[in-house]
């Protein structure tokens, strides 16, 4: 299997305000892009654990960009949460298999 | 038509001071700069302080209000003191009456304030003028009256009210990122499409160029859109990183609410007229029936011990989890025995640096490392008894057996005392709009003259 960092520029992860997490996927060229935009929402939502109604995705081919976002599984600062910045977030994307 | 020059992304993280120079050589109509963000957590909303170093604070700002005077326009600055909140705006204020006395200059300062009491608020609920937005936390009038401060995003009318006193410097409580950037050009009458659109692309300064610490660009507005440009010589700004910028922060890279309206970039085009400056026309401003602001508001939300053990023993790292859990019972059933507390009093957690402290549960690579951290943090409705409970723990994190059988193992700390007192832990608590019939009603603006 090939993990998605492999095949893409950079995945970054990062706070929309204290309540939502939005993940980039800069793919960096049409190929790439096309296996990334082919990858199901509701796989996403399983790896983060969000349900999947609640996921915004943006396919944005001009830019070869696919964006997630969603409410952040923690509030931001809240007791449980262990990543102030959502920071970390996109390394469980870019080290996740995708077919091929 | 109108040129905004931005030194950075935020006072506090520095600027190119050569890059400045040439911004101010091209001619700005205003000099703007963000002094905050959520983006570090609710405790500097919740104390109502700054995030970043008062000596390097004054410094870059000594050096912005010199900049100021050479280039003769006005300096704004949005959400001072990282957090926006009444007190953070005092602390700049102050610290620009020093500059302005230690350089002998006499500055006009037009402070504009965003903090809500919790009286204005319990109104505009009672009144049925507060919403929420998704996901919005639950709110009630006890709720409202329990946080330290609130405060509300200002746009770009209040930044014009603040400009229209003629004052040299206007320092703003809370704003949106983009509203200190908007505001002259939309003033000026350039498209008001463009103008929030260039100020959402500059609101972080070079991060939308190929060199994002270079800090300084210049974003040049006119009646049909903008131009942003780098000042830095090592930056460029391309279609695609200023395209991209859109994503930054965004939870919808097309669509942004702003008090008044809401930006639309669909139809947005991104042009190239020479090899580091980027033109964009055709973004559009859909002005909103009500005038709302949103609203951010913090409260205590306990207090915190914590502690670091470091497990290097290979047998103990292999089972650091059942031993956490072991203890984490054990230290639960010891408070509730010898403190007179229930259950909902305090909260003891323990996460393994080094195998899934970042990522919790979703982790999905969990390897054996040589060595685990295991963060020991106890957050409790009082002080002291988040003190008296990081101390029962501290027994187990030293001393704990995985089974009866084993010899009684040690563990490593870096510190004496073991334990660090985080004191009052605060929470974001609101994620709510207030509706209001005049822009100013929710703020209030004074004009100052500070030095000689």
């Amino acid at each position: 299997m090939t993990r998605l960092g492999d095949i893409v520029e950079k995945v970054r992860s990062k706070n929309a305000g204290p309540f939502w997490m939005t993940v980039d996927i800069f793919c960096g060229s049409p190929e790439a892009y096309a296996r990334v935009v082919a990858l199901p929402t509701a796989h996403i939502a399983s790896l983060f654990q969000t349900d999947q109604q609640l996921i915004r995705r943006f396919d944005i081919p001009n830019l070869n960009v696919v964006k997630f976002s969603f409410p952040r599984p923690q509030v931001q600062g809240s007791i449980h949460d262990r990543d102030m910045h959502g920071a970390s977030f996109g390394a469980l994307l870019a080290e996740m298999d995708v077919p091929g | 038509m109108t040129k905004v020059l931005i030194p950075s992304g935020a006072l506090g993280l520095g600027y190119d001071k050569a890059a400045l120079e040439r911004g101010i050589a091209a001619g700005p109509d205003i000099i703007a700069i963000d002094g905050g963000s959520t983006d570090s957590g609710p405790s500097y909303l919740g104390r109502g302080v700054s995030k970043y170093s008062r000596a390097s604070t004054r410094v870059e700002w000594q050096g912005l209000i010199e900049a100021r005077a050479r280039a003769g326009v006005p300096l704004v600055l949005g959400t001072a003191g990282t957090c926006g909140a009444d007190s953070a705006v005092d602390w700049l204020v102050g610290i620009t009456r020093e500059i302005a006395e230690a350089t002998g200059q006499r500055l006009k300062i037009a402070v504009l304030k965003s903090g809500q009491s919790a009286e204005t608020v319990v109104q505009a609920l009672r009144d049925g003028r507060i919403m929420p937005l998704t996901p919005a936390p639950d709110i009630d009038e006890a709720l409202i009256e329990s946080c330290t401060n609130i405060v509300a995003l200002a746009g770009a009318e209040q930044i014009a009210a603040a400009l229209a006193t003629g004052a040299d410097i206007v320092i703003a409580g809370r704003t949106t990122d983009t509203a200190i950037i908007a505001a002259r050009p939309l003033s000026d009458g350039c498209s008001p499409g463009g103008a929030w659109h260039g100020a959402k692309i500059g609101e972080c300064g070079a991060l939308c160029t190929t060199n994002p610490a270079s800090g300084v660009i210049m974003v040049d507005f006119d009646a049909d859109g903008f131009t942003v440009q780098p000042l830095s010589e090592t930056a460029r700004a391309t279609p695609h990183t200023v395209s991209a910028h859109m994503l930054y922060e965004n939870s919808d890279p097309f669509i942004l609410y702003e008090p008044g309206g809401h930006l639309d970039v669909t139809g947005a085009t991104y042009t190239a007229p020479d090899k580091r400056s980027v033109r964009v026309t055709g973004s559009k401003w859909v002005p909103s029936d009500s005038y709302t602001v949103k609203l951010e508001g913090a409260r205590m939300a306990g207090y915190q011990t914590i502690s670091l053990a470091l497990i290097r023993d290979a047998h103990y790292v292999a089972h650091a989890q059942d031993w956490c859990d072991d203890i984490h019972r054990r230290t639960t059933e010891k408070v509730l025995d010898r403190l007179s507390v229930t259950r909902g009093d305090f909260n003891i957690e323990l996460r393994l640096i080094g195998q899934n402290a970042t990522l919790g549960e979703l982790e999905a690579n969990l390897v054996t490392p040589a060595e685990i951290g295991v963060l020991g943090i106890v957050t409790a409705r009082t002080e002291a008894l988040a003190e008296e409970i990081g101390k029962m723990l501290n027994p187990y994190l030293l001393h704990h057996s995985l089974t009866e059988e084993e010899e009684m193992p040690t563990f490593a700390f870096p510190f004496s005392p073991a334990e660090v007192q985080r004191g009052a832990i605060y929470e974001f608590c609101l994620n709510h709009v207030m509706r209001i019939a005049n822009p100013m009603d929710a703020f209030r603006l004074d004009v100052i003259e500070v030095g000689g």
